[in-house]
């Protein structure tokens, strides 16, 4: 029997606000343990939330931008378990009336986008009595998160991958999260279970945590699709359980499932008011928003008439389909300006290790290299050491070339000077040619080329050496 | 109807909370709770219809706050409380939970 994966994903993801959700404390990421923390984020008694208005706003920018409808009222709730790094002994969250639902974002359904703390960071290796005791950082308790769950659309793990990286780039986009997984500001679980393809009904699934790179997430779903299909092909029943993405051994483990199912215990949080959040509120900041990277791309597609792989790439962040857009305003072609940036730029900004926002190169200075290809002043070869150089010194492209003298032989009687010079230091190549072997020619134009050290119009050079051959 | 409580309940929600509690203490519990059941059953009759859910009484009262930075409490104060803390490394120290 054949059997397909049904997959929903929970996405948590740290909000780039300056302090914490609901007290002062800064919500910056390394610093020395425990001194970002205060009455409030600690639990300790007598203390009282505050909600910090970025945070909302910032959840609203990402729920609008996954297509959710903004409540007006919600409420915040206490879901409440035991654990050291949850000081207060609950979480404050969303439950039942969550700031926004029902969303959709390249066909998969968005449930809800709900705002809620981050939980302290517990150590439970490294030290002396590590394995007596659990160390504790409340740094990060009270550091604003949304959680966005997704509806059970997605069919593959590669699928469940892929989006969860496009939804990675639009968060990043919009400024709401850093996208950086390794320091857990952007972390992912998932719901999978199995059903025979064409089933309707779910089968039982299997919560998968602790999938904190898209290659993990991929490969431990994977594991755990085999691993369903498997029980079940052996007539036995998946449990519905809890397991951890084990990247070392490469497989999800059971997580020792607790004696009584999870009772969290929700109700109201009474030391928050309903969070009201009014149209007005809402449309600023829609108005606010940057043109999105499905939208820019298909835009890019339309207005450059770029292929859908360029548009595709150079949205891959805003910084960079910012950077094109520099780049054709200041002058340059498109399709040049595309094939620079994802060539010669790319390659060079991954070999120093730079974001394009480090680019020693502006937008504006590459369109003018870029316009002395064209134009004819220098040829592309020599264009590609031009850039070479301006990467390295910061130097235009203009006055590089005039320093080195590079602008391009266009003359005539120059060519035919230098076609004859090869000519007749390569007269067994011309016989060759004349004698019907035609690949001779390449050889010959590029005889001529090094000849001209590379400044020859390769055009004119094609053109004046077939007529100097054929003579 | 009284809104009876039974001892089984009692000991779910004791264990959720982390309590041992001995078998007269369930009885007892169990008793107790149920009158409070009954109580809210009680204001539960009374008639709602066209009155919404009241969480809190401060609906539209602006009470948010903007993002900006406050001092925290100093690294030796926020652990000047806690028992066994690892004054050092600056870290709180619980026994130890599997993680």
């Amino acid at each position: 029997m054949d059997y397909e994966a049904v997959i929903g994903l929970e996405i948590h993801a740290q909000l780039l606000t300056a302090s914490k959700i609901f007290c002062g404390c800064s919500a910056a990421f390394g610093a020395p343990p425990n001194t970002h923390v205060c009455p409030v984020c600690l639990g300790l008694p007598g203390a009282l939330p505050v909600l910090n208005r970025a945070a909302v706003d910032d959840a609203i920018r990402a729920a609008l931008a996954l297509g959710c409808t903004i409540h007006e009222t919600s409420i915040f709730a206490r879901k409440n378990y035991f654990y050291p790094d949850l000081p207060k002994g609950y979480q404050i969250s969303q439950y039942e009336q969550p700031l926004a639902t029902d969303g959709e974002m390249d066909g998969v359904g968005i449930i809800r986008v709900h705002l809620e703390e981050d939980a302290g960071k517990s150590l439970h290796e490294g030290f002396p009595d590590s394995d007596r005791k659990t160390y504790v950082d409340y740094n990060r308790s009270g550091v604003p998160l949304i959680e966005i769950v997704t509806q059970p659309d997605l069919r593959s793990a590669a699928d469940a991958a892929e989006f969860f990286s496009r939804l990675r780039s639009v968060l990043v986009w919009l400024g709401v999260n850093d996208g950086n997984m390794e320091e857990g500001s952007l972390r992912c679980d998932a719901n999978v279970s199995v059903r025979p393809v064409g089933a309707q009904n779910l089968g039982t699934k299997a919560e998968v945590k602790n999938l904190n790179s898209f290659r993990f997430l991929q490969k431990a779903l994977e594991h755990e699709i085999a691993r369903q299909i498997g029980v079940i092909s052996e007539g036995g029943r998946v449990v519905q359980e809890t397991r951890l993405w084990d990247s070392a051994a490469g497989r999800t483990v059971s997580m020792r499932s607790k004696e009584e199912a999870h009772d969290y215990r929700y109700f109201p949080e009474p030391d928050l008011p309903p969070v009201v959040v009014d149209a007005n509120r809402v449309q600023q900041i829609r108005s606010a928003m940057p043109e999105l990277p499905g939208a820019r791309r298909r835009r890019f597609v339309e207005q450059y008439a770029l292929p859908e792989y360029d548009a595709g790439q150079l949205t891959q962040t805003r910084a960079l389909a910012d950077y094109f857009e520099s780049a054709v305003a200041a002058g340059a072609p498109a399709k040049l300006s595309s094939n620079w940036i994802m060539g010669e730029l790319a390659r060079k900004l991954k070999e120093e290790d730079r974001g394009i926002d480090a680019s020693p190169l502006t937008a504006s200075r590459l369109a003018e290299l870029i316009a002395l290809v064209n134009n004819g002043t220098i040829s592309g070869s020599i264009a590609k050491d031009v850039f070479e150089k301006m990467f390295a010194s910061g130097r235009t492209a203009g006055e590089i070339v005039a320093a080195e003298g590079l602008t391009q032989i266009d003359d005539e009687s120059q060519i035919v000077g230098l076609i004859a010079d090869v000519l007749s230091r390569h007269a067994d190549a011309v016989a060759q040619y004349r004698g019907g072997k035609t690949t001779t020619f390449g050889f010959l134009v590029g005889q001529v080329m090094k000849a001209a050290a590379g400044k020859a119009n390769p055009k004119r050079v094609n053109e004046l050496l077939r007529k100097a051959l054929g003579a | 109807m009284a809104a009876g409580f039974t001892r089984e309940q009692v000991a779910a929600i004791a264990a959720l909370a982390h309590l041992e509690l001995d078998a007269a203490e369930l009885d007892l519990f169990a008793r107790q709770l149920g009158d409070i059941l009954t109580a809210a059953e009680e204001v539960q009759r009374v008639d709602t219809t066209g009155v919404p859910p009241t969480a809190s009484v401060l609906t539209r009262h602006a009470s948010d706050r903007p993002d900006e930075v406050r001092p925290c409490l100093d690294r030796d104060e926020a652990l000047a409380n806690a028992p066994d803390a690892a004054l050092d490394a600056g870290l709180f120290k619980v026994p130890r939970v599997i993680g």
